[in-house]
């Protein structure tokens, strides 16, 4: 099969070209920076449509990785990537002929804030979401799904916080925060949330690409099936990079106030550098956030083969060999 | 007289809740009052139906109320709900329409419908007598009969005619009723949980404007409190007429919490109609519909219209009466009951005159007018007085009830109100009680009171007066063992205690099969520190002796204690509760050594009620020499089930639950396997290695559920076993292993988890006390979660360590557990101390790992 992957410099991106190369697909990808990779690539921004459509040119299908995944910054700068970006992939490959499509979407579009316990995948609601980052997202994927049809099977897939070595979304910004002694447990820290190891989120995109015409319109949330206290997750990561686990907390409210504030305080003087905390940043991690896998295993005949305790070793193994001291 | 305005029937707007519009219909009763009516009815209008629930309700509610009944009918039953005329969606008449003239206008609304065929009447509050009224007239349709929260008679006593009477004074009743919408929303605020918003709107929609509310206020003012009322007679004649019906199916649905119809008016209609089936939901109030899952019962209930084969109890064994060990040792001068005090022996009672007690106590009981059948709750401790209540009652055919202390004063309340007893004996602090909380039953004294306590408490006799009063009457005629005998509780550790009845050939079932299990003859001789046991002494013919300790504190024996009463009648055999035993262990050096030879005598030790720890066990040893520690396993339904000692529990070793031993003699134990769901729904085998609900028939179980019909049927299945709600399996050499409760079971995505195996585990870890296994989310998605009292528990709850984590989950394998957290301490049942609450955990868990405060359990 001839699959384009875009965004193959985030880590889900290059993880899932690999293993697609690796079992024999002809891989060509997309993004601004090269990849490394050794693959056919074509470099520009999902915004730019003339680029994104001779980079569809001739594939069997599109796995649309690229997204901007930031916890600040301006909407147009979300709509235009998360949104604009998902418009002209989509469209191109409608153009183009292309057969199948794999949009890689985010629980967080169908979360209002409260806390998800054992629910399968809602639908993608921008008016409910709960940061740009969402709402963008979910705007995303409505634009992707609305494309299905009987020639083009679009099946969204939305993973549920992926991490692995070389992860620089969560666990580089979660150790950095530690190394600065900055990581703070919000409330408790026993809110349950899910996550899932690069692999399997890697594993999980294969089978949607597998079987999409089989799921064509539908959305999916993967998740290792393994929820942990938040508190747990980040000290399991804090501990595989041979820090001390957080023992510092930060009651729920005061963090989702504070962050509201610290939000709309870096919106106003357009500070580049993340903000230490946002309201959507205390809500996904002050309220339970785990999910019904049934139907998504049963579906994409996937299952997670990297448990965590597994996954957190290799971690553990791979900041090792990054710091050999 | 009101002049309401008038205005035809509508169909209700869209979008009220629960309510598929297209149930709506309108339809005309041609020449009702002469130009004819409309009326609005739900209607799931199945054709060529096998049954039709005719629905009717009350004041101040409409068809609404029956939603749920409708939407949840089964493939081949009509459900038609009907709007009163002046009511609902109903035309507004502009008239007052009375009792006769509300039966007449159902009558002509059926008519219009056609209902033919087999019907079922349902009906809730004053829809109760028109309902009523109508199966007097269609007498050949009548194939059951629901009611629920009505009355068709106001029994003496009751307060329901003072709060009408309230409302109907002149200017209120207007007022609250038809000015206000007060009355709607008094209802309304009835319901237990509250009602969702949208559901009380739906409530209040038809009843909009005054105009609209004329006939909420004439149904009040049309219930006849006396003689001269215009319905008076109807009402008496409806009442009176029930007792025809006695061939009908009939099933009472009660909320007891109702401040209109009580409890009085359920025991009226149960009176009325002796062949009810009764259900009450503790808990639930007047809106039963709204407060409780009647759809389901009402639905399973049809499904047993005709009549089953009711097996046949087992009487072949030609057992004996439960006081035919006194009347074979009527001339015994040796002791029969030794009560200890704090001091030595207290108070003592030979064969001879216990049996000559029952008997003057029979005749005095039935003198005072306790006929058979009758309940008397029995609150006395256990001892002299308690024996011969409990025998005298059972001479004369009363059922004894028996609400333990250890069900809390609200749990003792709820278990009184329920079992409804006509006579309460109880020790002048338990005559206090009930005379406060309201607790029924005329009440007898234990003791001499002085006068003024004597009216205070209101009390009809004393144990003494009885005494006198029987000396010389005869007793009446004995029971027969298929009379019911007694009401025991369950503890109540998950929800309300239910009362469990037993009859005599069951109660005698069950005194044969502790004779055999355990060789008793009439050289034994009993210390029974665990309350039921104390009665079984004069049942078997064998002394016994209650040791000196608190009756709701079983942990307060001592080994002194039980040394003491030991020796008094040189026993053989000890009963005692684990938490008696692990206190005898505790103060085991306290006890005086001249008193260790008696304690060689001991053969036998007994220990349940839960749990026994084999470590507790073990240590009883260095007390008692020479006894043969046993713990049986059972339940207030049926006792015992399996028996283990402690060397085939150490030969056991540990597994996956806790080993209780094989089945004894007589008992049929059963599996029914557990489903994905963690439902117990597969057929019964006795294949090893199978999880599932253990099952039990036996002589000498429980007859049934008392007055909870659905709990009763739900747990007869198949007819004649009894499904115990706990869940465990054999092993390969026929031992029964518990793993837990139905009602904590984990079901995950990969299975059903049970919690005890894992709970053992856990609590193997040296840093480790004890812990419970529960499960969060939504059923078929739970993750485990393991709460953990460590040795050195700190103040608050809190996530444990990594490092503790780690092992917990390690000794786990391969069931994923989600978060382990520890505490300083479990919720038990206060009855035995020691079963854990994983319901209120897993409550707690469920909040605090879903973001909510890490507060206390």
């Amino acid at each position: 099969m001839k699959v384009l992957v875009t965004g193959a410099t985030s880590l889900i991106g290059r993880t899932l070209a690999v293993r697609l190369r690796d079992r024999g697909d002809q891989v060509t990808t997309f993004q601004r920076r090269p990849s490394g990779l050794g693959v056919v690539e074509h470099l520009g921004d999902v915004a730019d449509s003339a680029a994104v459509a001779a980079a569809v040119v001739g594939v069997d299908a599109v796995v649309h990785v690229a997204g901007l995944a930031a916890v600040s910054g301006p909407w147009a700068d979300f709509e235009r990537t998360n949104v604009g970006g998902t418009r002209n992939v989509i469209n191109a490959a409608k153009q183009a002929g292309v057969g199948r499509f794999v949009h890689v979407s985010s629980p967080s579009v169908a979360h209002g804030g409260r806390s998800l316990v054992g629910v399968p995948a809602g639908p993608a609601d921008p008016d409910r979401a709960r940061s740009h980052y969402a709402r963008s997202k979910a705007y995303g994927e409505l634009v992707a799904l609305s494309a299905n049809s009987s020639d083009l099977s679009v099946v969204a897939i939305r993973p549920h916080l992926i991490w692995g070595p070389g992860d620089t979304q969560l666990v580089e910004r979660i150790v950095e925060r530690a190394r600065a002694r900055k990581l703070a447990i919000i409330g408790s820290g026993a809110s349950l949330i899910d996550t899932i190891y690069i692999d399997n989120a890697a594993d999980a995109l294969v089978a949607a690409l597998d079987r999409a015409p089989s799921l064509g319109g539908r959305a999916f949330v993967v998740t290792n099936g393994q929820p942990r206290p938040v508190r747990e997750v980040l000290g399991r990561i804090v501990m595989a990079a041979g820090l001390a686990p957080p023992r510092f907390k930060v009651p729920y409210v005061v963090a989702r106030v504070g962050g509201s504030a610290v939000e709309r305080i870096w919106e106003r003087r357009g500070v580049e550098e993340d903000p230490p905390m946002t309201r959507f940043l205390a809500e996904q991690l002050g309220t339970a956030h785990w999910f019904d896998q049934r139907e998504t295993r049963r579906a994409l005949q996937w299952e997670p083969v990297v448990s965590l305790s597994e996954g957190f070793d290799r971690l553990r193994a791979w900041f090792a060999e990054q710091d050999p001291e | 007289m009101s002049a309401a305005s008038a205005s035809p029937a509508t169909l209700p707007p869209a979008g009220l809740d629960g309510l598929d519009p297209k149930w709506s219909q309108l339809v005309t009763t041609p020449g009702l009052d002469g130009d004819g009516r409309t009326w609005h009815v739900l209607d799931n209008q199945v054709p060529d139906p096998t049954l039709t629930l005719l629905c009717v309700h009350g004041n101040p509610t409409w068809s609404y109320i029956w939603r749920d009944l409708i939407a949840r009918a089964p493939a081949n039953v009509r459900v038609v709900a009907i709007d009163h005329l002046d009511m609902g969606y109903s035309e507004r008449t502009g008239t007052t329409r009375r009792l006769t003239q509300r039966i007449d206008d159902l009558c002509a609304l059926t008519e219009a419908l056609g209902l033919t065929g087999p019907v079922v009447t349902v009906a809730h509050d004053w829809g109760g007598p028109i309902s009523l009224g109508w199966a007097q007239r269609h007498r050949s349709q009548m194939s059951g009969i629901v009611l629920m929260n009505t009355a068709v008679h106001q029994p003496e006593g009751s307060r329901a005619p003072t709060l009408i009477r309230m409302v109907r004074t002149r200017g209120v009743l207007k007022n609250i009723c038809v000015k206000t919408p007060a009355f709607i929303r008094g209802t309304l605020a009835l319901a237990r949980p509250r009602l969702s918003a949208p559901i009380r709107e739906a409530y209040r929609a038809p009843y909009s404007s005054s105009g609209r509310r004329a006939a909420i206020a004439a149904f009040v003012e049309d219930i006849p409190l006396s003689e001269d009322h215009p319905s008076y007679r109807v009402l008496e004649g409806i009442a009176t007429d029930l007792g025809t019906f006695a061939d009908v199916p009939a099933l009472l649905l009660w909320g007891p919490s109702d401040p209109v119809f009580s409890d009085r008016y359920l025991r009226d209609l149960a009176q009325r109609l002796p062949g009810a089936e009764i259900h009450r939901f503790i808990g639930s109030g007047h809106l039963l519909p709204e407060d409780a899952d009647i759809a389901s019962v009402v639905h399973t209930w049809l499904e047993h219209l005709e009549p089953q084969a009711v097996p046949v109890p087992d009487l072949e064994a030609d057992r004996a009466p439960l006081w035919a060990a006194l009347e074979r040792r009527a001339d015994d001068d040796t002791n029969a009951i030794v009560e200890m005090g704090p001091d030595g022996e207290d108070a003592s009672v030979t064969f001879a005159e216990l049996n000559a007690d029952v008997r003057r106590m029979a005749a005095g009981l039935a003198d005072l007018g306790v006929e058979r059948g009758d309940r008397v709750s029995l609150l006395v401790p256990p001892g002299i007085d308690l024996a011969v209540c409990v025998y005298a009652c059972w001479r004369i055919g009363a059922v004894v009830v028996l609400a333990d202390a250890g069900l809390g004063a609200r749990g003792m309340g709820r278990a009184l109100a329920s079992a409804n007893p006509a006579y309460l004996i109880g020790i002048p602090r338990a005559l206090a009680a009930a005379r406060t909380l309201g607790w029924p039953g005329a009440r007898i004294s234990t003791s001499a009171l002085l006068g003024v306590q004597e009216r205070v408490l209101d009390v009809v006799a004393t144990l003494d007066e009885l005494r006198r009063r029987g000396e010389d009457l005869p007793v009446p005629p004995p029971p027969g063992p298929l009379d019911e005998a007694a009401i025991g509780f369950t503890s109540g550790s998950t929800g309300p205690a239910k009362g469990v009845t037993y009859r005599h050939h069951q109660l005698q079932a069950q005194r044969d099969a502790i004779i055999e299990l355990y060789n008793i003859d009439e050289s034994d001789s009993l210390v029974a520190a665990f309350g039921p046991f104390a009665l079984f002494g004069p049942s078997i013919g064998i002394p016994s002796v209650v040791p000196d300790m608190k009756v709701t504190s079983p942990g307060s024996l001592t080994a002194q204690a039980l040394a003491e009463a030991v020796q008094v009648v040189r026993a053989t055999l000890v009963f005692a509760s684990p938490a008696a035993l692990n206190n005898v262990v505790v103060t085991a050096d306290a006890m005086s050594p001249d008193l260790a030879e008696a304690m060689e005598g001991v053969r036998l030790l007994m220990s349940a009620g839960a749990p026994v720890p084999a470590a507790v066990l073990r240590a009883v040893g260095e007390v008692l020499p020479n006894a043969e520690p046993h713990t049986p396993y059972g339940m207030t339904e049926v006792m015992p089930v399996a028996d283990i000692s402690l060397a085939e529990i150490d030969t056991a070793g540990p597994g996956n639950g806790v080993c209780v031993g094989e089945p004894i003699d007589g008992v049929e134990v059963a599996i029914s396997a557990l489903d994905a769901r963690g439902e117990a729904t597969g057929p019964l085998t006795d294949e090893s290695g199978l999880t599932g609900e253990v099952c039990i028939r036996a002589a000498h179980m429980r007859e049934g559920y008392d007055k909870l019909w659905m709990t009763d049927h739900a747990a007869s299945q198949p007819v004649g076993w009894h499904r115990s709600g706990d869940v465990g399996h054999f092993d390969d050499d026929g031992r029964l292993w518990i793993e837990g409760r139905m009602g904590h079971i984990v079901t995950t995505e990969t299975g059903p988890v049970t919690p005890v195996g894992i709970e053992h585990a856990v609590a193997t870890l040296p840093d480790v006390a004890s812990a419970a296994v529960v499960g969060v989310g939504p059923a078929g998605v739970q993750r485990v979660v393991v709460v953990v009292v460590p040795m050195n528990a700190g103040r608050r709850p809190d996530l444990a360590d990594e490092d503790l984590s780690d092992r917990v989950r390690a000794l786990v394998g391969t069931t994923d557990v989600a978060a382990i957290l520890t505490v300083r301490s479990l919720p038990v049942d206060k009855r035995h101390n020691s079963k854990i609450d994983r319901s209120r955990v897993a409550r707690w868990a469920e909040r605090v790992l879903a973001g909510g405060r890490m507060g206390p359990i």
